[in-house]
């Protein structure tokens, strides 16, 4: 079966490169670019003037110097009655409270972890903010003070939420659900955070037998599917929750897993903003194509597999 | 004087067939580096640096009493490619030259970040030399402030700095290896919004009356480059944001007014 697929855009549009002048003339050549039309989301560089300040309020990604309020970041402008906003097109993550988040523990301190989710400072997880094994309503005791590191070591990998900011801006996580916790049984993949928008749920299941947890940090952990077991609060089982262990994996579901994985690191490439829709059809198309696991990141598929998604979407 | 090269002939032409106010080509390349935020490959003429900028992060345990609790810290490595330069040395971590290098580039970047958004971070800037023709400096400067804008990280305004030397009576902007040893010669790093100046270096000796003008010319130089710069960054920017709105599946491209 032949399918035709349009031409992708130039995938070297990274690289800029034009002709030089002498200065003397460099400025009979400038084009005005003020001109932008009304429709189109207006770009910003470092140092630009956007508007006056009499007028305005500055907003993030904005300063005010004398009377202008002025873009820090190259990024688009944003404007909400009177509040002006540059949103930087690249950026570490900025938390927001109720945010799910991956992330990866950088150290072990006294009653806290300290860990890494791609913000600006290490994330805060407190003792006092994950499940103990024993139930729910137990009280944290100074035995679990000392054995911290049966419950999360340095490296471990776990999705959280976050719960609250301390006076710093250093974001405070909870593991307070049985959605939340350790995480095994698959491989993390890091994509710029402004890829991961805000979903219904961030916890997909595709049904070619794999999961994916959608971090609004930008991680995304890729793992096998995991059984819906219908335990109340009291069905929590401390000993598979903070298991360091992996399951069995059969080779077609880490062949799932490595696929979806790449799938995902090529739209990330290009940029494209990442829906359980997209993956979705992204994968059934990566399987019409009857290539491994790694054919994606080969040649130019990662470019086909972008452009044929623009065709349907 | 005969064996050495003459830097500029009678026809005002210098060594590489340039004038004396022609600066050097200038080929900027946004292709990421590995987990780098911000990431350029920049270069004039033959000088090519790249940069990669890590953060605003948490510091690594070794460095973390220098954080402040008021602002970020700026944390700058500059790495000289043996195969880059010259002559082939190897130069380890503590190279006084490569260390003082990298303090004035932290000292020119200072005030120019937004620091105080990011208490109790750290943002690094690694740069790599790759080929070294002159004007390492302006390189790695240029290199760097377009490497902090694409990592996101607010900024007063660009820095763009330039070299300029003076040859007899006329003024020399953007200068190679072979002038910069012969002449005496200036970086000047300008934030053209302002027109402010963040850097002034000399390391030989420059006559008082000739410094004026080559400080003015180097300021213009540094609107000049200020320009293709931003045209860069700013073809970047929309690219992205293209890609981000018409991506399969796109979200509907929020309408956005115009102010």
């Amino acid at each position: 079966m032949l399918s035709f697929i349009s031409f992708s855009r130039p995938t070297d549009s990274t690289y800029h490169q034009s002709t030089r002048h002498h200065p003397d003339v460099e400025g009979l050549m400038d084009v005005d670019d003020d001109d932008l039309t009304g429709s189109e989301p207006r770009l910003t560089c470092p140092g630009e003037t956007i508007t006056s300040s009499q007028a305005f309020m500055r907003g993030h990604g904005t300063y005010v110097d004398k009377e202008d309020v002025i873009a820090s970041v190259a990024g688009t402008v944003e404007r909400v009655n009177k509040l002006v906003t540059v949103r930087a097109i690249r950026t570490r993550y900025n938390p927001e409270v109720g945010d799910l988040v991956v992330g990866r523990i950088t150290e072990v301190q006294p009653r806290r972890w300290k860990v890494d989710a791609n913000s600006r400072q290490d994330a805060v997880l407190m003792l006092s903010s994950v499940n103990l094994p024993g139930g729910v309503q137990r009280r944290k005791l100074e035995s679990d003070e000392l054995q911290m590191r049966n419950f999360f070591e340095e490296g471990d990998l776990l999705v959280a939420e976050v719960q609250a900011f301390f006076s710093d801006g250093a974001m405070s996580l909870h593991t307070r659900s049985l959605k939340y916790g350790k995480l095994r049984n698959g491989q993390l993949v890091t994509v710029p955070p402004i890829l991961v928008r805000r979903l219904k749920s961030h916890f997909i299941s595709l049904p070619c037998g794999v999961d994916l947890i959608l971090g609004l940090n930008g991680y995304i952990w890729v793992s096998k599917h995991m059984k819906d077991t219908d335990q109340g609060e009291e069905g929590f089982d401390a000993e598979a929750v903070y298991s360091n262990k992996n399951e069995d994996i059969d080779n077609a579901t880490r062949a799932a897993i490595s696929r979806v994985g790449n799938i995902i690191r090529v739209l990330a490439d290009h940029f494209v903003p990442l829906t359980d829709s997209l993956l979705l059809e992204a994968y059934e198309w990566v399987i019409e194509q009857e290539g491994d696991a790694k054919y994606l990141l080969l040649g130019d598929a990662g470019d086909a597999l972008v452009a044929a998604m623009s065709v349907r979407g | 004087m005969s064996s050495r090269i003459e830097l500029l002939n009678a026809g005002l032409l210098r060594s590489d067939g340039r004038r004396p106010y022609e600066l050097r080509t200038l080929s900027i390349n946004f292709a990421s580096q590995g987990t780098a935020d911000g990431s350029v490959t920049f270069s004039h003429g033959l000088t090519e640096v790249r940069v990669a900028v890590l953060g605003p992060r948490e510091a690594k345990a070794g460095s973390r009493r220098e954080t402040l609790h008021d602002r970020a810290t700026l944390n700058v490595e500059v790495q000289l490619a043996p195969f880059g330069v010259g002559e082939r040395r190897r130069r380890g971590r503590g190279d006084k030259r490569l260390l003082e290098l990298a303090a004035t580039i932290k000292s020119t970047f200072e005030p120019v970040v937004q620091v105080h958004l990011y208490p109790r971070s750290t943002i690094d800037i690694f740069i790599h030399v790759l080929q070294l023709d002159g004007g390492l400096l302006p390189a790695c400067i240029n290199g760097s402030t377009l490497a902090l804008a694409t990592a996101g990280i607010p900024l007063f305004d660009f820095v763009c700095a330039i070299a300029g030397g003076v040859h007899g009576t006329q003024p020399l902007l953007d200068l190679t290896t072979v002038e910069e040893n012969d002449i005496p010669s200036i970086v000047v790093g300008v934030m053209p919004r302002t027109g402010r100046v963040t850097l002034v270096q000399m390391e030989t000796r420059l006559h008082m009356d000739r410094f004026e003008e080559v400080f003015r010319a180097a300021c213009d130089a540094g609107k000049v480059l200020w320009s293709e710069m931003r045209d860069a960054l700013r073809e970047r920017t929309s690219d992205l944001v293209e890609a981000l709105e018409a991506g399969p599946g796109a979200f509907a491209a929020k309408e956005v007014e115009e102010i």
